[in-house]
């Protein structure tokens, strides 16, 4: 799959000269134009180049918003106020990186979903997926570091609950936890400190996720994309070239997408943050529900479910880190669910579990929903250490197509006798 | 599907119509990230401050901040004045009055640069119109240049006492903000 030729063939002296000494040219075409994609990718695959839309837009509007941001405990609240009212565009840009935190965690979470349900983890890819976990913690880092710059009481408190976890540690060894709090906090509780610390790694994270997505990339393309069928492309027939075919499907599902984001930004681009953050940060007051942002409502609920505070924090970054492991937890030799019953039901049951959980982690920590935060915590876990081990050995597959190209024209146009490009004509589908 | 290389078919069509609206758009998206860099509205709200200069005894300066900028304000003595309106018929460097309420066409002499009647206070904007620096003169033991005005030590430029460049690189006189009087010994800048 990645063992193709690029077609790049300089016209011009000076692209010749170029080309023998640096053959970027040579790699962008090879790798982002002429690259063979399967033929039958659907939307669901369009949501990594719409992830990297939104790390490049995070980015930009960041910097933008860096301009005018000032990280100081005295500073900050009031100066996210000034970059919305004062700031030309500022009423867009703030939006647009707020919002876009969140629509980020949107794609990234279907892209995993995704992932998962077509067994785009599986060999060869298992390094690919590692990856895409890194970056996912990466992101929960970052976003949680960012959360905290506007300085109001939900960022407050979302630091001090976040950053004492790390104090269960004390329970293993005594003082440890307290060292590393002081530590993260730079004194004995969260203050201003904190967030100027908070601020240079919240700028400094990005790049690193940059970096990430680029071996991310390299590593899909060295094994090629999967597809809804998880076969691997065998004949020439089974692939289109990138572009125009993918771009063009990668343009519409951003452009609907970035639909959704444009309508949160204009009508409504406080609707995903809490009210309590429009109150500056007091560290003497406590808002009465402490609530993180709707994307680690999961992981909050897991956290909580668990009655020990050493327990809690273990199962809720287990919950996280699981995801390194799926490729050896899943026995099935099948990768797509859609030939896998079984695998198909406990997906669905896995993805309900998440949303249950995200709702029950902004609810309060009290009967009956604690109880059904445990239930589905088991859940979330029995999917990772029980379904995906076990169906594989009991689930009867349903026959697989002989290529990704009989699943698309059926068994009449199997194999190489239709050409590529009179395959791609719609009418023919 | 085959088409003449003169006919342009619908695919053509779409596909200029369809870069042109994503040049557009993208163009469009590319301005808030460009303007936002422009002074913000807390910048550009006029601020405007007052002054008394009823402290300001003849041959005394003080300096105030306007809009980050410093003021001038100096109380001239008669023998200072006298210099300035002899000097309106000298050979000017730049003859326009540089006074913000006043027509740039409105040359520079001395009663072009003062409010009348208050002649004896010149309000200037204390930048040197070369390169920014802050001329020298408004102290008790400044050099006031070779003109009894003012002197940028940065790289030399002599202002007479109207404010206007006398020798030196820089191009223009000092700027005459906008004010007003209110009352005999109190102003208004901005």
């Amino acid at each position: 799959m990645s063992a193709h030729e690029s077609n790049y063939t300089p016209t011009t002296r000076a692209g010749k000269w170029f080309d023998e000494r640096l053959p970027v040219m040579r790699l962008m075409q090879g790798q982002f134009i002429d690259f063979p994609t399967p033929r039958n990718l659907n939307y669901a695959w369009t949501f990594g180049g719409i992830l990297t839309f939104f790390l490049v837009a995070q980015i930009l509007t960041g910097i933008v918003l860096a301009m005018h941001y000032q990280p100081s405990g005295a500073e900050a609240f009031n100066s996210v106020d000034h970059i919305r009212r004062d700031v030309n565009f500022g009423w867009l840009l703030q939006p647009m990186h707020a919002v876009g935190a969140s629509m980020f965690f949107v794609a990234v979470y279907i892209h995993t979903f995704r992932g998962l349900y077509y067994g785009s983890y599986k060999a060869p890819r298992e390094v690919l997926w590692i990856l895409g976990v890194f970056i996912l913690l990466a992101m929960m880092a970052t976003a949680f570091m960012g959360y905290a710059l506007p300085w109001g009481q939900m960022s407050f408190w979302g630091v001090t609950v976040i950053t004492n976890l790390f104090s269960a540690l004390d329970s293993i060894w005594s003082g440890l936890g307290t060292a590393i709090t002081e530590w993260l906090w730079g004194g004995y509780a969260v203050s201003g400190v904190t967030l100027t610390r908070f601020f240079s790694l919240h700028y400094l994270l990005p790049f690193v996720i940059f970096g990430l997505v680029m071996l991310h990339v390299w590593a899909l393309h060295v094994t090629g994309q999967n597809n809804p069928t998880g076969l691997d492309i065998k004949s020439k027939s089974d692939s289109v070239p990138m572009y125009p075919y993918a771009v063009a499907k990668d343009a519409v599902g951003l452009f609907a997408f970035l639909l959704v984001f444009a309508w949160f930004i204009f009508f409504m681009p406080d609707y995903l943050g809490h009210a309590d953050n429009y109150t500056p940060a007091n560290p003497l007051v406590t808002p009465p529900h402490i609530v993180p942002e709707w994307y680690f409502l999961p992981f909050y609920a897991i956290l909580r479910a668990i009655p020990s505070k050493l327990g809690g924090v273990v199962a809720m970054f287990a919950a996280v880190l699981i995801l390194l492991f799926v490729p050896w937890l899943d026995t099935s030799r099948v990768r797509s669910a859609k030939y896998r019953p079984l695998y198909k039901i406990a997906f669905w049951l896995f993805v309900f579990t998440c949303v249950a959980l995200g709702w029950l982690g902004s609810k309060p920590a009290e009967q009956p929903y604690v109880f059904w935060a445990q239930f589905f915590t088991f859940m979330y876990f029995a999917f990772f250490l029980l379904a995906l081990p076990i169906l594989g050995l009991i689930e009867t597959p349903r026959p697989l197509p002989r290529s990704i190209t009989e699943s698309v024209l059926g068994k009449s146009g199997g194999g190489t006798t239709i050409p590529a490009g009179a395959a791609a004509a719609p009418e023919k589908r | 599907m085959a088409s003449t290389a003169e006919e342009p078919n619908r695919r053509d069509f779409i596909v200029i119509a369809g870069s042109a609206f994503a040049a557009v758009g993208g163009a469009i998206s590319l301005w808030p990230f460009i303007a936002q860099m422009n002074p913000d509205s807390s910048a550009q709200a006029l601020a405007s401050i007052e002054v008394d200069l009823a402290p300001v005894k003849e041959g005394q300066a003080i300096t105030a901040l306007w809009r980050g900028k410093p003021v001038f304000i100096r109380h001239r003595t008669k023998e200072e004045i006298a210099r300035a309106m002899a000097d309106d018929t000298a050979t000017l460097v730049d003859n326009s009055a540089r006074n913000m309420a006043l027509p740039e066409s409105d040359p520079a002499i001395d009663r072009n640069r003062v409010k009348s009647g208050h002649e004896q206070f010149l309000i200037l904007i204390g930048i040197c119109t070369h390169l920014g620096c802050i001329p020298k003169g408004q102290a008790i033991g400044d050099s006031k240049g070779d003109y009894g005005g003012w002197f940028c030590p940065c790289h030399g430029s002599h202002y007479d006492t109207s404010g206007r460049i006398r020798k030196g690189p820089a191009p223009r006189n000092l700027e005459v903000p906008p004010y007003d009087f209110a009352g005999d010994t109190k102003i208004k800048i901005g």
